[in-house]
């Protein structure tokens, strides 16, 4: 089994989308996510997810010098900030970009799918 | 000796594909398996001349690559005792048998054109691991440095290994679409040879070859796919035509001006039995005929005529039509438009065309739309417009053999 990332990418196009949906519509997106994340607990595959507050809350620590630097932001502007993530297990790639398939439907984002690396003989 | 050697090697790419992919369901690693199959060919190239040529050459090959390969594993020390285990294990299946035909070199061949690779890794990967080009081979072909061509490799390498790209024929849920994505390398990588642009031309003369014997493999394979048995009778049908497609000085030769006697009938026979094939199967109920094996019966009809003026043509336009059901596409209604011209007369046709451009004008900068309407002008008398559109046709392509073809029939316009 190997531990695969899938990551919800925002860019400011699909931030402006969310804000303008109605309750409602937020609603129905919270409800087919969270049957998604029952069917991946019911089948094993699930490790831990999260969704996560707008970019504009990150701090950056930067402790690789002689001081810690806290500063406002992430490191470097992009075009597309983490939104919110699974973490899921799964047999390989194929059956991952399956759940992949599944969850860009249920959040209506596209989804990235990377492997963790694996500790060494573990 | 050289001789001999060269006989091992040729023995040893056709058994390449087979070898490695065995290689790599027994080690879980593309990268062992190559190693191990290089070092088995060194000891070919030892014994063979020596004991003689095996009866089972692959058999023999594959077992002595196995042998180099847990030795090699041996040696190693920084593998711990549980992973050499592991990799050691006689025949590790770590999957569900999918009712389909098991052969390695199906596995391989979906691991190699998995759509999570880049679609140009995907085709030099298939020449590479299941063709057994060399990378230089591969690099010369499709006209990128090699450095380049190996670090594509190299990459795509490394995806399969690092994201677990499974090394399995997909599920039934999945085959037909994945299939469709194996077919397509293949015929990349044929026409790559065939409409070769530019290049040494024997080097690329070669992938037509390799196309056709990947296309026997999964015909092989997978006997009862209707589009894999339609791929290979297109690229034989196709191919049989290659000895009447260019004249002596390197001028491009029509369909409609080829010498019919040169087509290679065996190629033709064999084209055509596929395609009746395919038509007994929709016979019998089959799904709707897939994009290959209409194209397969468009050639099929154009061999089955002893000259150009016994062609069906309104068999041509019928399939076109079929064709463009399924794959709607500006130069399938172009090719559409050249059977008009036969049935309904070249004015029909040239309205037909000029039509086209307007729906998708990006057929301006398409030579064989150029080229097509510059013919319709001629048949019309129009010389004027005609040799505008054969100097326009002539400007959108670098192929040499079409520019001569293009340069002479504007040569022959009247005043």
């Amino acid at each position: 089994m190997t531990q695969y990332l899938l990551a919800v990418n925002h860019t400011p196009e699909d931030l402006a989308a969310m804000d303008a949906m109605s309750p409602a519509e937020m609603q129905a997106m919270f409800d087919t996510v969270g049957a998604f994340n029952q069917r991946l607990q019911a089948e094993g595959a699930w490790v831990f997810a999260g969704g996560l507050q707008n970019h504009d809350s990150t701090t950056t620590v930067d402790n690789t010098g002689s001081d810690v630097v806290v500063t406002d932001g992430p490191f470097v502007e992009s075009k597309e900030y983490l939104g919110g993530f699974w973490v899921i297990e799964a047999p390989d790639l194929d059956a991952a970009l399956k759940w992949a398939a599944e969850g860009s439907k249920a959040c209506g984002n596209r989804v990235q799918v990377r492997p963790f690396q694996e500790e060494p003989d573990a | 000796m050289s001789d001999a050697v060269a006989a091992i090697e040729r023995i040893y790419r056709e058994e390449y594909g087979r070898v490695v992919a065995s290689l790599v369901r027994r080690f879980g690693d593309i990268d062992v398996a190559e190693e191990a199959a290089g070092e088995a060919l060194l000891v070919a190239v030892e014994r063979w001349p020596v004991d003689g040529v095996p009866p089972n050459p692959g058999g023999w090959l594959t077992t002595t690559a196995a042998r180099r390969a847990i030795d090699r594993i041996r040696r190693e020390s920084h593998r711990d005792a549980k992973h050499q285990a592991a990799l050691m294990i006689a025949n590790p299946e770590g999957h569900e048998p999918t009712g389909l035909v098991e052969d390695d070199r199906l596995r391989l061949i979906f691991t190699c054109c998995h759509p999570a690779l880049a679609p140009e890794a995907r085709v030099a990967l298939t020449l590479r691991l299941l063709g057994g080009l060399t990378v230089a081979e591969i690099a010369a072909a499709f006209l990128v440095p090699e450095t380049t061509m190996a670090q594509r490799i190299t990459r795509a390498k490394r995806k399969i290994k690092d994201a677990h790209i499974p090394f399995r024929v997909p599920d039934e849920a999945d085959l037909t679409a994945r299939l469709a994505g194996v077919l397509a390398v293949v015929y990349l990588v044929f026409n790559e040879g065939y409409l070769a642009t530019s290049g040494e031309q024997a080097v690329r003369e070669d992938l037509t070859g390799e196309a056709i014997r990947l296309g026997r493999i999964l015909h092989d394979l997978l006997p009862d796919e209707p589009e894999v048995c339609g791929l290979l009778a297109l690229m034989l049908l196709t191919e049989a035509r290659r000895p009447s497609r260019v004249d002596e000085s390197g001028e491009l030769v029509t369909l409609r001006d080829q010498d019919r006697g040169g087509w290679e009938r065996a190629l033709v026979e064999e084209g055509h039995d596929l395609v009746r094939e395919c038509l007994a199967r929709h016979a019998s109920g089959g799904r709707r005929p897939g994009q290959y094996q209409l194209l397969a019966a468009i050639n099929a009809v154009h061999t089955d005529a002893p000259e150009v003026g016994a062609t069906d043509w309104a068999q041509i336009a019928a399939l076109y039509d079929q064709l463009y059901a399924v794959a709607p596409s500006p130069v399938v209604a172009l090719n559409r438009a050249v059977a008009t011209a036969e049935l309904d007369g070249p004015a029909v046709a040239l309205a037909e065309v000029d039509r086209l451009a307007e729906v998708e004008p990006s057929l301006t900068s398409y030579h064989a739309w150029h080229a097509t309407r510059a013919d319709l002008l001629r048949r019309l008398g129009r010389s004027a417009d005609a040799r505008a559109a054969y100097d326009a046709a002539i400007d959108a392509t670098a192929n040499p053999a079409e520019r001569a073809y293009l340069a002479r029939r504007r040569g022959t316009l009247a005043p």
